[in-house]
């Protein structure tokens, strides 16, 4: 949604995350997602009771724990009851959700948060179970499989080889050198193959992390944060479940969000985008336009650190410090759900001319 | 700290489906080692096909034989086969598109290597000796440098005992934390003390603790030692016997507030006539030899606790 004339105006004010790392075994959900709920309120100086809207992210399978995400609430503070809502979606969905309601002028500011334990199952399996149940599940291709087929059509088309691909890995992980969260940083081999044309380098480490971020509206917003980062469109689109039905070298669902966003309306000087494989960056560059001047993925991006879940979130929130901390004045910042980009969310964030 | 408590967890379940009308057709044609498509309102055939036209979400029904051989259009090799994936020994997984169709269908390709598979090869189908209408009555493809001209079959999916759900099982497995509360928790109880953990913020004392006061929103972590005596706060009398539970029914399942605890846990109360029971009732824990855990509650002969003392904790 974009360019309505009366439209409220709504920003990201506040952002956290946890520092992302292969295991959390002392920790409970709960217990590792607190930290990131408790920055973001110290960060505006809020009170759980001055949070109007709850909205989370996040997935029961990661971790094989049912209900996780009642029990996260007690990280919240949810007692007397809050207005609170979950999906089982990446945070950034759950940050659309949010937008949506400080719109309606039901609330003015919104509290945001994700996390992803992958760490005590297997993620690359538990991700089939996302997948058709009558035609494609029964097969279990895992997750770094149909990355691997994307990339393949992606080679075979031209777009790319495996040595451009290991410069994509390469320039996440140094960027992510400067990034204290990222769990993979530095100079980190491109190692062998784990689905051909994929090996580890091209693979997003697996691991656990949370994120939190503060949404609020107008002069709510400016009395929060010095430069609030004004999400100044936001829309999300999906695609067909069949693999064998798009066309995987191109996104045109993340095309269409941008587009609706309005991120084509004037060039942006940074974008975050969720890629968790490596092929997928070079999807989402062609799909929106993005060229050589654009930063993209300064933080490093899912490559350095991919708590499912919560990774598409951490883009909204990488991309909105930035604008907070004046190092961007226009960025693009982009989610993605299901697999090879099937679904996929694209905001554009400004901050206030300095 | 004490060291954290895992423990293996298996999640498994049979997911049973049901078919719309084109996958029952398409699933028992894989039975009869027919492939089947259907056509969208443009003239594009489906395979593997759909209930509703993915453009334009038009019902579609009309359904057209496919060939058993195809075109790759997309591979990837996979050197090492997960739990569950159609083939134990290293294949490529392929889209491929079968003679006719417009999409692709994804699938495994049995080849020796990499170096024996690309986009464009020609496969067909290998099919499962044992078919049972599912997608795995394709066991996988195969290389294939057969003729390209053969005719299509005409079938239109009517068969006889049509497939109208299939049982997909999934089997998850996990190593499971419960965290540092609950590992602490767990720890303490082993050693037949029961440990919760107090709010820095409102003082409440949690049994059992989950790291977080729920009201408060902030982490617990100074362990207050609670019990061994409680009070029955409210309780249930069940009479229909568990699958697997050795207890005799009718019998007294209740919430009880320990002394020092903020919040009632719940356990089996013993060692009194179940219609006996009632609010207020003082209770201590028993032990079973070696037991981890309570095995349930009995009276301490203590005189019943008034009303407002644990009017809170109901």
């Amino acid at each position: 949604m974009h360019g309505a004339a009366a439209m409220r105006e709504i920003a990201v004010v506040a952002f956290a995350q946890t520092d992302h790392r292969r295991t959390t075994d002392e920790l409970s959900e709960v217990e590792m997602l607190m930290p990131v709920l408790h920055g973001v309120l110290e960060q505006t100086g809020l009170k759980t009771a001055d949070i109007d809207f709850t909205c989370s992210g996040s997935s029961d399978y990661l971790a094989g724990r049912a209900f996780s995400f009642t029990l996260a609430l007690d990280g919240v503070g949810a007692w007397p009851p809050i207005s609170e809502s979950h999906v089982e979606m990446d945070g950034a969905w759950a940050l659309y959700e949010a937008w949506t309601k400080l719109l309606t002028g039901d609330a003015d500011t919104a509290l945001v948060y994700s996390y992803g334990k992958s760490s005590p199952g297997s993620v690359r399996d538990v991700l089939t179970r996302q997948l058709d149940p009558y035609y494609v599940a029964p097969l279990w291709p895992d997750s770094v499989a149909l990355a691997a087929l994307q990339a393949q059509a992606l080679i075979d088309a031209g777009d790319t080889d495996e040595p451009a691909l290991a410069e994509v890995a390469s320039r996440s992980r140094t960027d992510a050198s400067a990034n204290s969260h990222a769990q993979v940083r530095g100079s980190v081999p491109q190692g062998d193959y784990v689905v051909r044309p994929l090996r580890t380098g091209d693979c997003p480490p697996i691991g656990d992390g949370a994120a939190a971020v503060i949404l609020a509206a107008g002069e709510r917003a400016r009395e929060l944060c010095e430069r609030p980062a004004w999400i100044r469109g936001i829309d999300h689109r999906i695609e067909a479940h069949g693999l064998g039905v798009r066309e995987l070298t191109d996104s045109p669902s993340t095309r269409l969000a941008a587009e609706k966003a309005g991120a084509f309306e004037r060039p942006v000087d940074t974008a975050e985008l969720h890629a968790p494989f490596t092929a997928q960056e070079v999807v989402l560059r062609k799909a929106l336009r993005l060229g050589d001047e654009v930063r993209v993925n300064p933080s490093g991006g899912a490559l350095a650190a991919n708590p499912v879940m919560a990774a598409g979130l951490i883009r909204i929130g990488e991309a909105a410090a930035r604008i907070h901390r004046g190092e961007s004045d226009r960025a693009l910042a982009h989610a993605t759900s299901g697999p090879c980009l099937q679904q996929n969310l694209v905001a554009v964030l400004e901050g206030d001319p300095r | 700290m004490a060291e954290v408590l895992k423990a293996p967890l298996v999640l498994e379940f049979p997911f049973t489906r049901s078919l719309g009308p084109v996958q029952s057709a398409f699933l028992t044609g894989l039975r009869e080692r027919v492939v089947l498509g259907v056509k969208t309102g443009d003239g594009r055939t489906l395979v593997p096909p759909v209930e509703y036209d993915p453009v334009t979400a038009e019902e579609i029904r009309d359904l057209v034989e496919v060939g058993a051989t195809g075109t790759v259009t997309t591979w990837a090799w996979n050197h090492e086969p997960r739990r569950g994936q159609p083939l134990g020994t290293p294949f490529a997984w392929v889209l491929v598109r079968l003679d006719g169709a417009d999409t692709a269908l994804l699938h495994a390709l049995d080849a020796p290597g990499p170096e024996a598979v690309h986009t464009g090869m020609r496969v067909r189908v290998r099919w499962a000796e044992e078919r049972v209408g599912a997608i795995t009555d394709i066991a996988c493809f195969e290389p294939y440098e057969g003729d390209e001209t053969r005719q299509l079959g005409d079938h239109t999916g009517e068969f006889e005992s049509m497939v109208t759900g299939i049982v997909a099982p999934a089997r998850l497995d996990y190593v499971y934390s419960p965290g540092r509360a609950q590992t602490d928790y767990i720890h303490a109880l082993s050693e037949q003390r029961t440990v919760g953990e107090r709010c820095p913020s409102c003082r409440k004392v949690y049994v059992p603790p989950r790291g977080a006061c729920p009201t408060c929103g902030v982490a617990t972590a100074e362990h207050v030692e609670v019990g061994p005596r409680g009070t029955v706060t409210t309780f249930c009398i069940v009479n229909i016997k568990a699958k697997n539970l050795d207890i005799e029914v009718p019998y007294v399942y209740a919430h009880i507030a320990l002394d020092g605890a903020d919040l009632a846990l719940h356990g089996r109360i013993g060692g009194i006539p179940y219609d006996q029971v009632r609010m207020g009732l003082r209770v201590e824990a028993v032990w079973s030899e070696g037991g981890r855990y309570p095995d349930h509650y009995r009276p301490t002969g203590e005189p019943d606790a008034d009303y407002d003392v644990y009017k809170e904790l109901l």
